[in-house]
């Protein structure tokens, strides 16, 4: 488990790229309030998807606009075919904690 | 409609044959691809794929099982050399004769080259997965000096990339301004000036006369000063033609691309075109052009389904055109369509660091974004630019 940061640091609409710690970068978003973790490097080609536009609960890659659903992982267009891993991720007392030993992929 | 005919097994006509299938057409589709391989993707060909950092399999832009559910049935490695839209028959370069109640034209361009080239090894182009391998193994050979005519996108990369390799590179532009025509002049110089932050040579202003050699491998590059630039290898980097000849008295309207209305509908029933060698009017840009971007393959591909399915031209994407380049480990991204007398203003970083957003204005109203490694506040900005139309009312 990391301690990524204080809830304030991630408002909502907001997303971070962690890199410290984990074995792959990680990309967080607060989707009106609510955090997720996915992969942060798009499984389609090389673009960090914490740099993405991120509306409701997807996020659109930076760089060819594949979308992929932060509650799952799925990719719901192309050209992205296969998931990111999602990362359980919590908030408690004010600190975002992110629980990356859990994640396998969808 | 019963059979489809796809003829280019490229991004355009697979993005197509997707489409279909996802607009319920039932029927056979045939794709007719003058390569000899299945669809792939060509933009890493000039970076990863050229480096060796990814293989040929990873370019693949579909898969068998993929393939099998979209019922596509292949003749690769042949060529469409006409259409008669009457007999709605197509004859292919084996002499084998389609027939197709629907055809839809994904030839792309191929292409251009500067006089004298033919016939000399050590000269290239780059526009096939094959072209590729060819200069990647010439680029390995232990042969260090690199001249890359054109200081276009595809130029920018491939310089990147032998420079990357550790090879001399020398770009020649016969403009003054490199990338001045997408760019406007300000960020064109910015733009190749990544090829002298890096120790590459930038050589504007003068065009290519011919090619010197010996046992018939180039050894060096005319330039029209009367300078001969060494050169072990050469790429050329002119700019495409779009792939139309095999259309010649099929009574498709062709003048610089297959022209289409704005749902990617030719002048002749049930013939549609998409991708590089479609020239449609674009609701964004206001300009009837054809537009040589991987996103626009991606985009079209639902318009021109859809027309061809309904027998009515379908409303065609409005996104203005975006497309990207890396070079020299730097990402260039830019959306909208740039027009000389659009100004450019930065708005973040800055352009010594290579790392900033620009906005363009026309009558102060942003028509595109460009950014080198902001990929964030790019797409934020390019989501804000106005179409045309709207940016020539006062």
């Amino acid at each position: 488990m990391i301690t990524v940061c204080r809830i304030e640091d991630l408002p909502p609409g907001e997303s971070m790229r962690v890199t410290d710690g984990v074995p792959a970068p990680i990309a967080l978003f607060n989707a009106d309030g609510a955090v997720y973790a996915i992969d942060d490097t798009c499984t389609h080609q090389d673009a960090s998807l914490a740099d993405g536009w991120l509306e409701g609960c997807f996020v659109e890659c930076p760089l060819h606009a594949a979308s992929f659903d932060l509650r799952t992982g799925r990719p719901t267009c192309l050209p992205a075919k296969a998931p990111v891993r999602t990362y359980p991720v919590t908030v408690e007392d004010g600190h975002v904690l992110l629980h990356v030993s859990v994640g396998e992929p969808v | 409609m019963k059979t489809i005919a796809v003829i280019g097994a490229s991004l355009a006509g697979l993005s197509t044959v997707r489409a279909l299938r996802t607009e319920g057409y039932d029927g056979d589709i045939v794709v007719v691809g003058e390569e000899r391989h299945q669809p792939y993707d060509r933009p890493p060909l000039s970076k990863d794929f050229l480096k060796g950092d990814i293989s040929a399999d990873a370019l693949a832009l579909g898969s068998a099982e993929e393939y099998e559910e979209l019922r596509v049935r292949w003749l690769l490695g042949r060529r469409a050399v006409g259409l008669d839209p009457a007999a709605r028959a197509i004859t292919l370069s084996d002499g084998q004769e389609l027939h197709a109640d629907g055809v839809v034209i994904a030839t792309g361009a191929g292409a251009r080259t500067v006089p004298g080239a033919d016939g000399l090894a050590g000269i290239h182009t780059l526009r096939s997965l094959d072209d590729a391998e060819a200069l990647r193994a010439d680029l390995l050979n232990g042969l260090p000096r690199v001249v890359v005519i054109g200081a276009g996108f595809v130029g920018a990369e491939v310089a990147s990339t032998a420079h990357r390799l550790g090879l001399q590179v020398t770009v020649i532009e016969a403009l003054d301004v490199p990338l001045e025509r997408a760019l406007g002049r300000e960020m064109g110089l910015l733009c190749s000036s990544l090829h002298t932050d890096h120790g590459v040579r930038l050589q504007c202003g003068t065009g290519v006369t011919g090619f010197s050699s010996g046992n018939g491998r180039v050894t060096g590059v005319h330039l029209a000063d009367g300078r001969l630039v060494p050169a072990d290898v050469v790429l050329v980097g002119v700019g495409v033609r779009p792939a139309t000849d095999w259309l010649a008295g099929s009574g498709v309207h062709v003048d610089d691309g297959v022209v289409c209305d704005t749902g990617c509908a030719t002048n002749v029933p049930q013939v549609v075109a998409v991708g590089d060698v479609a020239r449609c009017p674009h609701p964004f840009t206001g300009r009837h052009a054809r537009i040589e971007h991987w996103t626009s393959a991606m985009e079209q591909a639902g318009t021109a389904a859809r027309t061809l399915l309904s027998g009515t031209s379908a409303p065609p994407p409005s996104r203005p055109p975006y497309f990207w380049s890396d070079q020299y480990r730097i990402r260039i991204q830019l959306a909208g369509h740039v027009l000389p007398g659009d100004r450019p203003e930065l708005l973040d970083g800055d352009y010594e660091s290579r790392s900033f957003t620009a906005v363009y204005r026309r009558e102060g109203h942003p028509v595109a974004v460009l950014a080198m490694d902001q990929p964030k506040l790019f797409n934020r900005l390019r989501r804000t630019l106005v179409p045309a139309v709207a940016a020539a009312a006062p």
